[in-house]
C-alpha cells in the first residue's frame, strides 16, 4: 500500500453560476520518504488539492488515506506550510512554534519542550530572530517560521502549499536550498504545490502536472533522475532536467488548449432619454434630470481555440 | 529656521484657538446675553471648587475633583457591567450566523435610544430596591447605553479574523476553549479595545443625564443643582470638567489600544 493514497477524488464548489467542478478523478500514490511536486496554473485547484490532503476540506467523492487511515479532519500528523505563512501576529517566533509544541507534546517536561522549540527554530536558521514578532520579519523569514512550526509537530508528511510564491526570486532560491537541505536531513515525505516548474524539478523526486481547471486532473507522473545534492547552476544543462521540464510544460500547455474558455460578464447599460431642449427649463430648483432606465445585459465571449 | 519655528505648533495653536473662543465668550456675555457670566466672573466664582478640589462642604457643595471621583465611580460600575455583558454577546454575534440574525436587529434598534429614555425604565425596574433605586437605575442606564459599541466592535473583530488563523487552530487540533483563548481572543482584541474606548466615551456622556435626573451628587448633579440655584458660573465649570475628564479618559484608552495593534 502506498503511504499517501488518493483514489478517484473529486471536489466541486457551488458558485453563483451553478456548480463548478474543481478537481475531477484525482489519483495519486506517494511512498514514504518521497518528495513529490505538483505543478499547475494558478487557479487550477492546487490549493484545493492540498486542503483535501490536509483535511481542511472534504472530497465530494473518492477516498484519501494516509498510512491506510482515511483522512477525515485536519490533524498535526500532516504539517502544513501555508501560502501566506499563517503565523499568529501577536506571538513571537518562539511562541508561534511553541504553541504547536505545547499542543502536540503536552506530556513533555518544560525543558524538553523548550529545547525542541529551539532546535526547530535553529533548523531554519532563525535563532537570532527568536523573540521577534512576525510583523518585524521579511517574507522569507516568516515562511521559515511557518516551516519550523510544521517541523516541530514532527508530522508524518509535510504539505507545502506554494510556500515560496510570495517571495522574490533571490529569496526563493535560498529557501529552495533550505527546503532541500531540511528534507534530506529529516527524510520526511513531502508534497510541494507550486506553479514554478523549475522549482518543482529542482526539489522533487517526482513531478506531476495538474491540468488547468475546471475539472482539473493530474497528468502523468514524471520521475526526475538527477542525483542529489543537485547543483542549481548546472541543472539547466542537465538532459534529465530538460526532458522533465519539456514533458511538464507540454502537458500543461496541451491541457490548457482544449479548455473551452469563455468570459461571461454582467453589464449595466445606462439608457438615457435625450432631453428636449425646446422645452422651457425651470430656473429655480435646478435642472430637470433626464430620465434614465437601466438595462442589465449579459454577454458571453468564447475565447476557445 | 522654519522647522524650529513650527516646533511649538502643538502648544501655540491650541492656545490661540482657546483665546479666540474666550474672546467670543466675553463678547457674548457683554452684548447680547447679559445673563451669561463672563470668563473672569466664572473663574472668580469657581476658583474655590478648583483650588480646593477635594473639599466637602455639603452633599451638593464639594470640590470639583471630589465630584469627578463620585461620577467616575458610578460610570465605572456601569461600564464594567457593559463590558461583562457586551463582550460575550459580541463574540456570539460574531461567531454564529444564527445568533447574529436573532440579535443583530435588536441591537440596532436599541442602540440609538437616548439615556434619557432608559433612565425612567431603570427607575421602574429597580422600584423595589428602595433607597438604592436611583443608583441602580443610573448604573443600569450607563450599562445599557454604553454596551453597544463593545458588542458591535467585538462582533466585527471576530468576523474579521482571517481563515488562516482558524486553519492553524484546526491543524493543531486546538480544543474549543483553547481556540477561543489562544486564537480568537487575541485576534479580535484590537477591535474589542476600540469598542471599549467608544463605550467608555458614551458611559461618561450618559453620567450627566443620569445624575441630573436622579439628583445624585457628582459633576452632573452639581451642574443641575447650580442651574436651579441660578449660579450659572458653575455650569460652565462643570461643562469644562466633563470635557477634560472625557478627553483624558479617551487618551488613556487609546494609549492602551495602540499598544495592542500588531502589524
Amino acid at each position: 500500500m502506498p503511504f499517501l493514497h488518493l483514489k478517484a477524488v473529486s471536489k466541486g464548489f457551488d458558485s453563483l453560476r451553478g456548480r463548478t467542478e474543481v478537481l475531477k478523478d484525482i489519483n495519486l500514490e506517494i511512498e514514504r520518504g518521497e518528495f513529490v511536486a505538483i505543478v499547475g496554473y494558478s487557479g487550477a485547484g492546487k490549493t484545493t488539492l492540498i486542503n483535501l490532503i490536509a483535511g481542511l476540506t472534504r472530497p465530494d467523492s473518492g477516498q484519501i488515506t494516509l498510512n491506510d487511515l482515511e483522512i477525515e479532519a485536519p490533524g498535526p500528523d500532516r504539517g502544513m506550510v501555508f501560502q501566506n505563512y499563517s503565523l499568529l501576529p501577536w506571538l513571537s517566533v518562539y511562541e508561534n512554534v511553541r504553541l504547536a509544541v505545547d499542543q502536540l507534546f503536552p506530556n513533555w517536561s518544560e525543558s524538553k519542550k523548550h529545547q525542541h522549540t529551539e532546535v526547530n527554530i535553529a533548523r531554519v536558521n532563525l535563532t537570532q530572530a527568536t523573540q521577534k514578532k512576525p510583523g518585524e520579519l521579511s517574507g522569507g523569514m516568516r515562511q521559515r517560521v511557518s516551516l519550523a512550526r510544521a517541523l516541530s509537530m514532527d508530522p508524518q508528511i509535510l504539505l507545502l502549499d506554494e510556500p515560496l510564491g510570495a517571495l522574490d526570486a533571490l529569496t526563493q532560491a535560498t529557501m529552495q536550498d533550505e527546503i532541500s537541505r531540511i528534507w534530506q536531513e529529516s527524510n520526511k515525505t513531502v508534497v510541494l504545490i507550486t506553479n514554478d516548474v523549475d522549482e518543482g524539478i529542482y526539489l522533487a523526486d517526482r513531478i506531476i502536472p495538474l491540468s488547468s481547471g475546471p475539472a482539473a486532473t493530474l497528468g502523468p507522473s514524471i520521475p526526475i533522475d538527477i542525483p542529489r545534492p543537485r547543483n542549481r547552476k548546472l541543472l539547466s544543462f542537465d538532459p534529465a532536467f530538460k526532458k522533465a521540464r519539456q514533458q511538464v510544460i507540454e502537458f500543461l500547455l496541451e491541457s490548457n488548449k482544449h479548455r473551452p474558455t469563455s468570459i461571461t460578464r454582467k453589464m449595466t447599460l445606462p439608457d438615457i432619454e435625450p432631453e428636449d431642449l425646446s422645452q422651457p427649463r425651470p430656473m429655480i430648483g435646478g435642472r430637470k434630470t433626464p430620465i434614465r432606465k437601466r438595462e442589465m445585459h449579459r454577454e458571453t465571449i468564447e475565447t476557445g481555440m | 529656521m522654519k522647522e524650529r519655528g513650527f516646533k511649538l505648533d502643538w502648544l501655540l495653536l491650541p492656545c490661540l484657538g482657546s483665546i479666540a473662543v474666550l474672546l467670543l465668550w466675553w463678547l457674548s456675555s457683554n452684548t447680547w446675553s447679559k445673563e451669561l457670566p463672563d470668563p473672569m466672573k466664572t473663574w472668580n466664582s469657581s476658583k474655590i471648587y478648583v483650588l480646593e478640589p477635594f473639599a466637602k462642604r455639603g452633599e451638593l457643595d464639594q470640590g470639583i475633583l471630589r465630584f469627578t471621583v463620585l461620577s467616575l465611580s458610578l460610570v465605572l460600575k456601569g461600564y464594567v457591567i457593559a463590558l461583562i455583558l457586551g463582550t460575550p454577546l459580541g463574540f456570539c454575534i460574531g461567531l454564529s450566523k444564527t445568533f447574529a440574525k436573532a440579535f443583530d436587529p435588536l441591537c440596532q434598534v436599541l442602540r440609538p435610544v437616548s439615556p434619557l429614555a432608559w433612565l425612567p425604565l431603570g427607575m421602574v425596574l429597580f422600584l423595589g430596591a428602595g433607597k438604592n433605586a436611583s443608583e441602580l437605575a443610573a448604573v443600569f442606564t450607563i450599562a445599557i447605553c454604553s454596551m453597544w459599541p463593545t458588542v458591535l466592535n467585538t462582533a466585527a473583530g471576530v468576523r474579521a479574523i482571517p481563515q488562516d488563523y482558524l486553519n492553524v487552530a484546526k491543524v493543531l487540533k486546538l480544543s474549543r476553549s483553547q481556540t477561543l483563548r489562544k486564537v480568537l481572543l487575541p485576534a479580535a482584541l484590537p477591535y474589542m479595545f476600540t469598542g471599549f474606548r467608544l463605550s467608555l466615551g458614551i458611559a461618561w456622556l450618559v453620567i450627566v443625564a443620569a445624575e441630573m435626573l436622579t439628583g445624585r451628587p457628582g459633576v452632573g448633579g452639581f451642574l443641575w443643582q447650580e442651574y436651579n440655584a441660578l449660579i450659572y458660573e458653575h455650569i460652565i465649570l462643570c461643562i469644562l470638567t466633563i470635557g477634560i475628564v472625557g478627553f483624558v479618559l479617551d487618551r488613556l484608552m487609546s494609549l492602551v489600544e495602540n499598544r495592542l495593534k500588531f502589524a
